[in-house]
């Protein structure tokens, strides 16, 4: 059962807790920011033949995107929900009526405006500060974000439910993290990389969401991207059951 | 003993924790309207017993009955009529005051007026601080305020005056009491044996996992038969003969000018004040010390509970 006035209070107080958290804010809504801003203004967006005469911000800019949701599920929420256990704090929440489900459901809800957040100042900025041009359908996009942020979430959890302390927590949310980022040509292009390593970025979630965000970016249907979204969509169901079965208050 | 006036039944309840066992064999119940202490010394299975009657931990054996439902099993409709303030507990260090009683009002079906309840706890002036910002009184007084937002009819409360400085204490003493003239029960842990005899109606004083005494505090220090002691300062000499003749008294020290009347009884230091007046022994510092619930504990278990 699902307590909607208690949902929408969860919500309204994870949004305001996460805007006070000045580390959090910059890590995921600041960080590809500040990352995209440095592009542009050291690189700038001239076309480049290695890259197929596109710029470095257009092929970089779904990438940066990608980014927020990698850092948010693999790090951000993990360590908040596994910080929040460790201090006694879910506990507070079991002296009352409230389901466990609501709470997941407030906290994935703000985490989800959150990642959102994030990925529309990149697109916007590079779109409108830095005028990469976007050649994919509006709705499209939005399906890919929402698919490829609710699918991360189910994953961050799955290791919020089983990291036991916020130090095991961060430590394997970075172990997880920095990989990722790299493997995965959010940051750095896959294509300058030995085959072995490109074949094993496939197994990275995230190199999944790059793809998707660059392929609906640049102009792809939803059709051309099945591979990804039947991946994002496997972690998506996956995860659900698996932090179902062992999200813990204490 | 009526069954309907209890609010907590607790019959042959164990807890193990791997090979020990924390909490051995306790059966007891708890009457409506009542404080109801539980005293023993850090370890002695207190939390133990009251998260397994909050539904909260998994007993071993036994069964608990708190308002007629089972902990655990009906976990979510004895939530909306309890109140629980943890022994160790936390909230998020960022989050106001105002917001955290308002978030959690909103769990509950029919909760009080928020900001009604924060004035009782005298916060209102810290509705827009940071949790993390407010003193250890003040924290413990925004857990009190939680335990009460759904106006509930069962308060528990685990050592809510620990850590707290004098002053804290005295003011959440003055607050517990307060919920009980509200007609609501309360189940108080403590290991202050002085705290336990100036707030609760009853005490079950617990010490490895066991009950080893439960009655008012006047009947568990009135079993004792234990002595009073009545000490003064005197000027010039006496003859301790004439104490020592006074009925009830058992034995005489003195220490320099220091006298100590060892007796029981209650008409014990009227007695002994008019002996000495009768011989014109001129006393000063007259100080009587009575057995409290330490006593009981130190008769009982062999051990001292420390503080
Ligand atoms: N979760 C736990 N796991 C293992 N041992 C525990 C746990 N909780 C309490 N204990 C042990 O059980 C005993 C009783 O603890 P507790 O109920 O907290 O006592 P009190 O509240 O009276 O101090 C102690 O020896 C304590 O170390
Ligand atoms: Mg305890």
């Amino acid at each position: 059962m699902l307590q909607t006035r208690s949902l929408r209070k969860l919500l309204a107080t994870q949004v305001k807790l996460y805007l006070r958290e000045p580390i959090a804010v910059f890590f995921t809504l600041f960080m590809p920011v500040a990352l995209l801003v440095m592009l542009g203004f050291i690189i700038g967006n001239e076309p480049v033949p290695e890259l197929g005469g596109r710029g470095h911000l257009d092929a970089n800019l779904p990438g940066y995107a990608a980014l927020v949701i990698g850092i948010v599920g693999i790090a951000g929420v993990p360590i908040e929900t596994a910080t929040r256990r460790e201090a006694g704090i879910l506990r507070r929440f079991r002296a009352t009526p409230l389901r466990p489900l609501t709470y997941i459901a407030g906290d994935v809800l703000a985490n989800f405006l959150m990642m959102v957040l994030g990925v529309v100042a990149v697109f916007l900025l590079g779109r409108f500060g830095f005028g990469v041009p976007f050649h994919g359908s509006l709705p499209s996009l939005a399906l890919g974000v929402f698919l490829s942020a609710a699918a991360f979430l189910s994953v961050a959890y799955v290791l919020g439910s089983v990291l036991p302390t916020a130090r095991v927590a961060t430590v394997v949310g970075n172990f997880l993290l920095f990989p990722m980022v790299v493997l995965s040509g959010a940051v750095v292009p896959q294509q300058i990389m030995p085959e072995t390593v490109q074949n094993v970025a496939k197994l990275v979630p995230l190199t999944h969401v790059v793809r998707l965000f660059g392929g609906l970016w640049s102009g792809h249907r939803l059709s051309e991207h099945l591979l990804e979204i039947f991946v994002l969509g496997g972690f998506l169901v996956v995860g659900v059951a698996l932090a179902a079965r062992f999200f813990r208050w204490e | 003993m009526c069954e309907a006036k209890n609010v907590i039944e607790v019959d042959g309840l164990v807890k193990r924790y791997g090979t020990l066992t924390a909490v051995d064999n306790v059966s007891f119940a708890v009457r409506t309207g009542e404080v109801f202490g539980m005293v023993g010394p850090n370890g002695a299975g207190k939390t133990t017993t009251v998260e397994c009657i909050e539904g909260l931990r998994e007993p071993d054996q036994g069964t608990v009955r708190v308002l007629g439902m089972r902990p655990g099993v009906d976990h979510y409709s004895l939530a909306e009529q309890i109140g629980i303030q943890f022994q160790v507990d936390a909230l998020p260090p960022r989050i106001r005051v105002g917001e955290v009683l308002e978030l959690f009002a909103s769990f509950y079906s029919s909760p009080l007026d928020w900001r009604q309840l924060l004035d009782q706890v005298g916060l209102t002036a810290k509705e827009r601080s940071p949790f993390a910002t407010l003193s250890g009184g003040q924290k413990q007084r925004v857990f009190i305020a939680l335990a009460l937002v759904n106006d509930p009819d069962l308060v528990f409360m685990d050592e809510p005056t620990t850590g707290l400085d004098p002053q804290s204490r005295r003011a959440m003493w003055e607050m517990i009491e307060d919920i009980r003239t509200r007609g609501k029960t309360v189940f108080l842990t403590t290991h202050s044996m002085e705290e336990a005899e100036r707030l609760c109606d009853r005490v079950a004083i617990m010490d490895s996992g066991r009950i080893v005494a439960l009655d008012t505090p006047d009947n568990l220090i009135a079993g004792l038969k234990a002595e009073i002691r009545v000490a003064f300062s005197i000027e010039g000499q006496m003859d301790t003969e004439i104490l020592s003749d006074v009925p009830g008294v058992t034995r005489v020290e003195q220490h320099g000018d220091r006298i100590v009347v060892h007796g029981s009884g209650t008409k014990l230091l009227g007695r002994v004040v008019s002996a000495l007046e009768s011989s014109a022994v001129s006393f000063s510092q007259l100080r009587t010390e009575e057995p409290g619930l330490e006593d009981v504990f130190l008769a009982l278990t062999g051990r001292r509970m420390r503080d």
